[in-house]
């Protein structure tokens, strides 16, 4: 048995099979469906969660690698301003994109890149939105980041 | 997926001894160039050998060099202060690869290991692929190439060398500390990787069973000026067409020595030593850097799709060298 830390829940994994990546696990064994599955191939940012504070791509991440680590979904942030800050400027339209977005936009303000447009542009490129929302995920960030 | 075995050593000596006694184990590090291609069946591992709690983390300074651990990330090594302040262009080579992300897993042994964005040799539907399958052709000479190399490249395979930050790290002359059985050995990163000849599945010199422990970098004298410019059809997270890495160091108008190294062009990271025969003790012109640009892409090997990347490439050396410069 694997232990996985997801959220500060302790949660024993089986992993007899090791083929189970993160994002597998979290949304086929633990029902969290709030990190998404865009292209399962590290290049879109919809399965982006933070493995020790750090943002990574939960689709390229064995689950086996992930005990001892924590992790954090979007199911573990509290009410965070960036969450109200994507609804207020309408930072998305299907939505698919948006938990790896906010998770993303977390992390971008830990590592204080979100000092100019422009670097939120550059900091944010590996999380696509296939709606073209990205003016208003640019302002939401902007916001919160000028907040903070 | 085929399935596979998963095991995480403690020790160096476990982790080589595990691969090492099966020829269809792999290391895993960060897994975005590993489990990337498993999803695809390109690469197909009996047993993967988990080697990024092994204690080979961290930059260390070194006298005139840095010594950087094989399981350090891209951006931990991206965030060093030294690095930055005498060898920045290593920096921007780091950061306009891939996404923070990727980043965030990629360690600096896996980059100098990633393989080939050829798209044929990621698509096992596709039959022929020398690198894929030795003696199975090329599709990519046949059909549609964009993404591919122009120098080093042969008849049998003309894929390119995709890392970034592999291209100032040649520039550099960059040392890799390679650990088996027998011991440790090291080799010149720019004595490190093959050209594809008529083997272009042997990319490296590595031997099964060989782990990267470190990359030593050796620092440029205090006053050099670098630069990695990136050249791609979109402004971020995207492989290069074309880049170059230049470091100078001028006195007053005339280039005293420089080194410089491409990618985007090459089946191995190119290092332009004609480039820096023709720009060391000249002044710093257009001519200059034009006549460096000409020593450097030189006899390229083409394919239709490929044809627009020789001047693509030099006047990315040229617009490079006149920013370093200026
Ligand atoms: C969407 C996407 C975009 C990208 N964009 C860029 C880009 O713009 N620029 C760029 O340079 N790269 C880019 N990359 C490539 C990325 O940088 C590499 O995949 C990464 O650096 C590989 O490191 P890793 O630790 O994940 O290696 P892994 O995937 O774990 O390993 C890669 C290979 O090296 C072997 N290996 C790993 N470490 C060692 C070691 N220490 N000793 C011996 N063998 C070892 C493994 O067995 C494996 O075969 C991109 C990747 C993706 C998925
Ligand atoms: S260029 Fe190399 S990797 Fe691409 S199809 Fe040809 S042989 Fe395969
Ligand atoms: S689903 Fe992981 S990057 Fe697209
Ligand atoms: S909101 Fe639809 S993909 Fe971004």
């Amino acid at each position: 048995m694997t232990t996985l830390t997801v959220n500060g829940t302790e949660y024993p994994l089986d992993l007899a099979d090791p083929r189970v990546t993160l994002l597998d696990a979290l949304r086929d064994r633990l029902d969290l469906t709030g990190t998404k599955k865009g292209c399962d191939q590290g290049a879109c940012g919809a399965c982006t969660v933070l493995s020790d504070g750090r943002r990574v791509l939960a689709c390229l991440t064995l689950a086996a690698q992930c005990d001892g680590r924590e992790i954090t979904t979007i199911e573990g942030l509290e009410s965070h301003p960036m969450q109200d800050a994507f609804v207020r400027h309408d930072a998305f339209q299907c939505g698919y994109c948006t938990s790896g977005q906010i998770m993303s936009a977390v992390a971008l303000l830990g590592e204080n890149r979100a000092g100019t447009d422009a670097d939120i542009r550059e900091y944010m490129s590996g999380n696509l939105c296939r709606c073209g929302a990205y003016s208003n995920i640019v302002a939401a960030v902007r916001e919160v980041a000028r907040h903070a | 997926m085929r399935e596979f075995r998963y095991e995480r050593p403690t020790t160096v000596a476990e982790a080589i001894r595990a691969v090492a006694h099966d020829p269809e184990a792999d290391f895993l590090a960060g897994g975005t160039t590993e489990v990337d291609l498993m999803k695809d069946g390109v690469l197909h591992p009996d047993l993967l050998v988990d080697i990024t709690r092994l204690p080979l983390r961290g930059v260390r300074r070194n006298g005139t060099m840095l010594q950087v651990g094989a399981l350090t990330t891209m951006e931990e090594l991206a965030a060093d202060h030294t690095l930055a302040e005498r060898a920045p262009f290593v920096v921007e080579a780091l950061l306009r690869g891939a996404s923070v992300q990727l980043r965030n897993m990629a360690t600096i042994g896996g980059n100098l290991l990633q393989r080939t964005r050829c798209r044929y040799f990621r698509d096992p539907a596709v039959p022929a692929c020398n690198k894929r399958e030795p003696g199975s052709g090329c599709e990519a000479v046949n059909s549609v190439a964009r993404m591919h190399a122009i120098l080093g490249a042969s008849p049998a395979c003309i894929a390119l060398h995709a890392s970034d930050l592999a291209v100032p790290l040649v520039a550099l002359d960059a040392v890799v500390h390679i650990e088996s059985e027998e011991g440790e050995r090291l080799v010149p990163l720019t004595q490190f990787y093959l050209m594809p000849g008529e083997t272009p599945d042997r990319e490296n010199v590595l031997r099964h069973g060989e782990l990267i422990t470190a990359i030593d970098i050796p620092l440029p004298p205090e006053g050099t000026r670098s630069l990695y410019l990136k050249i791609r059809d979109r402004a971020s997270y995207e492989f290069a067409l074309t880049s170059a890495a230049v470091a100078v160091i001028m006195d007053g108008a005339v280039i005293k020595d420089a080194r410089v190294a491409m990618g985007g062009i090459g089946t191995i990271p190119w290092r332009g030593f004609e480039a820096e025969e023709v720009l060391r003790e000249a002044p710093a012109t257009p001519e200059t850097f034009r006549s460096a640009a000409d020593g450097t892409i030189r006899d390229p090997f083409l394919v239709p799709g490929t044809a627009f990347k020789v001047e693509l490439a030099k006047r990315t050396l040229i617009r490079a060298l006149t920013e370093v410069t200026s």
